[in-house]
């Protein structure tokens, strides 16, 4: 059909038909949020029921029992672009279900992720609240709970301590603080109040840098909200003068051409350290 | 049984699109050639095949019949299922002995309406139909069951198909059958009209079986009914040179080489088969006079034709056509 329809074939109220008694009974109990099968002769269970025995073609018994309500996926077929018609207007799967306690299988759609859907996925069926004695009173299949999503968010006034209240303050002078341990003489960077190495007191304070080196990089492709752009590098930089590297970003050169031993300085902005770049010869 | 024979096969070349020809426009040509081939202009019976769903007008077949020139009255039936059907339903009336030929045609433009949707309309009322299952969605459960080389069989049918003047011109192999529009016709022959001729392809056996219409009723990966009705026309009684299967969708085809039980030699699809031109209704009728083509013009001593309707492989023809009677 290549263009909009100029022809519409309708039978305005559809048609009226008998249910029979074995039908009807299974429309009934899916009106009522159950599910039933059908006895044969041979002792098994047909889900949905029919009359007759497909195999044999004698008389089911009047015997009808209730299977699932979970089930097991068989067959199963993805719709990426659902039809007007179909149960689900996203993306969906047909499938083959074996109910629990049945031997035949349900034809019905299952809300799943494409990723979710295999062959002995286990699904129960979500309901319509206003059920009429339709196969459609069963919207579709679910797959079991399996996993919850647990949400954590709490509030809190935080302080950097002493000793980063220092450094930080510093920063905004365009100046890394560090200090020397009076015992083993390492310089720390940032400024802090004890050697951790040692435990001697720091009482020295010295600037450091705002040149150093890269010791070692990382290229990152997942972008972070302090760094959208990617690929980015970070990177640990050497300042001159101190013992301890700092962890920084590193920017102003393609992240490729990042080597270890590179010379980098650090570029301020705002009161802070913007990321370091690589050093331009004097 | 009466010994009957395929006299005349002729085809539309088929469209993927409407060509702007009526339905009985679609016939008129396919009728007078196998009317030319045949030497008859009269027949002792007439059955058609078609569906009214796929024009979306009630007794549509009916205007059909103005293709034939149907005055002063003649015997004629309809089946609202691929004209393959009404060749089963002629080859009954032929034995009862009393006419000796009979026209069969089939004819449906698929261009019309959304096909995938009006096959849901062939579907149960209480279980299928109303969740929207369409002919895409049934056919993929069944996909899903099938292992098997789908992209090979699409190939091949799409290179056999392009020695097919009647088949699309398809740009690339496909798994699905394509929107066809396109019609058929075959006269069959019995009794002295056997007698007097020799280009004919004998139809040795022939017989339909179905099985349950609910698809979860099923084993999927068979076809139990092409099965019994390949045994009932006597398939494995001797060699197999082609094969004609109503292969609307690739998976089907290792579901019915392995029901019909092929032999490893059998040319499966020589013209394309449905996956190159699918005129519905017809497109199970073709696959009879594909294969009594075969036998007819020398390539085949004894070749098999299939033709199915329902969901699923669900009913199933099998006919043995013979250079030998």
């Amino acid at each position: 059909m290549p263009s909009e329809p100029n022809h519409v074939l309708e039978f305005p109220g559809g048609y009226t038909r008998s249910t029979g008694p074995v039908i009807g009974r299974f429309l009934t109990e899916l009106r009522a949020g159950r599910i039933v099968g059908v006895r044969t002769a041979a002792r098994t269970v047909l889900v949905p029921p029919l009359e007759y025995d497909p195999a044999t073609g004698e008389p089911t018994l009047p015997d009808f029992v209730e299977v699932g309500p979970a089930g097991t996926v068989h067959e199963w077929t993805w719709v990426e672009e659902p039809r007007k018609n179909h149960p689900l207007d996203r993306p969906f799967a047909w499938a083959l279900i074996r109910l629990d306690g049945a031997d035949t299988s349900l034809v019905h759609a299952v809300d799943a992720p494409v990723k979710a859907m295999r062959t002995g996925l286990r699904v129960w069926p979500r309901w319509r609240p206003d059920r009429v004695g339709s196969i459609t009173d069963l919207e579709c299949f679910v797959p079991e709970v399996t996993t919850i999503v647990a949400n954590v968010r709490t509030e809190y006034t935080v302080t950097p301590g002493a000793a980063l209240a220092r450094y930080l303050d510093a920063l905004r002078r365009d100046v890394f603080l560090a200090g020397r341990c009076p015992a083993c003489e390492s310089v720390y960077v940032p400024y802090r109040l004890s050697c951790p190495q040692c435990g001697s007191v720091i009482e020295e304070e010295l600037e450091v840098g705002p040149s150093g080196t890269v010791t070692t990089f990382a290229i990152n492709n997942l972008p972070d909200p302090r760094a959208p752009q990617v690929p980015f590098v970070s990177a640990y930089i050497l300042l001159d003068g101190a013992d301890t590297p700092i962890i920084a970003l590193l920017s102003e050169i393609p992240a490729a051409q990042v080597a270890e031993g590179m010379r980098v300085r650090a570029v301020f902005e705002g009161g802070t350290v913007k990321w370091f770049a690589p050093e331009r010869e004097a | 049984m009466r010994p009957v024979a395929v006299a005349a096969f002729a085809q539309t070349t088929h469209t993927g699109h409407d060509s702007g020809l009526s339905e009985p426009e679609l016939i008129l040509p396919v009728i007078r050639a196998v009317r030319e081939q045949s030497g008859l202009t009269e027949f002792g019976f007439t059955c058609s095949g078609s569906c009214d769903y796929l024009a979306g007008a009630p007794f549509s077949f009916v205007s059909a019949l103005d293709a034939l020139g149907a005055w002063p009255p003649i015997q004629e039936s309809h089946v609202e299922m691929d004209a393959a059907f009404a060749l089963y339903e002629a080859w009954v009336r032929l034995q009862h002995g009393d006419v000796d030929s009979a026209l069969v045609y089939g004819f449906g433009k698929s261009s019309m309406g959304d096909l995938r949707e009006i096959m849901t309309l062939q579907l149960d009322p209480y279980y299928l139909a109303p969740l929207g299952l369409d002919q895409l969605s049934y056919a993929g459960l069944q996909r899903s069951a099938v292992r098997g080389d789908f992209p090979a069989i699409a190939r091949r049918s799409w290179e056999s198909a392009q020695t097919n003047p009647y088949a699309l011109k398809l740009p690339e192999p496909v798994e699905t059958a394509p929107i066809t529009d396109g019609a058929a016709a075959i006269v069959l022959v019995a009794g002295d009209l056997l007698q007097e001729r020799t280009n004919l392809a004998h139809i040795t056996g022939i017989a339909h079986r179905i099985d349950p219409h609910y698809p979860g009723m099923r084993d999927l990966t068979r076809s139990a009914s092409a099965a019994a009705a390949a045994t009932a026309a006597g398939v494995g009684k001797g060699p197999v040179d082609v094969a004609e299967l109503h292969v609307q969708f690739a998976h089907e085809e290792i579901v019915l080489a392995e029901a019909l039980g092929l032999p490893a030699g059998t040319l499966i699809n020589p013209s394309g088969g449905p996956l190159a031109a699918n005129p519905v209704m017809a497109t199970g009728l073709i696959r009879i006079g594909e294969a009594a083509s075969r036998v007819m013009d020398g390539t085949a001593a004894r070749a098999v034709a299939h033709a199915t309707s329902g969901p699923c492989l669900q009913h199933n023809l099998v006919a043995v056509l013979s250079r030998e009677s």
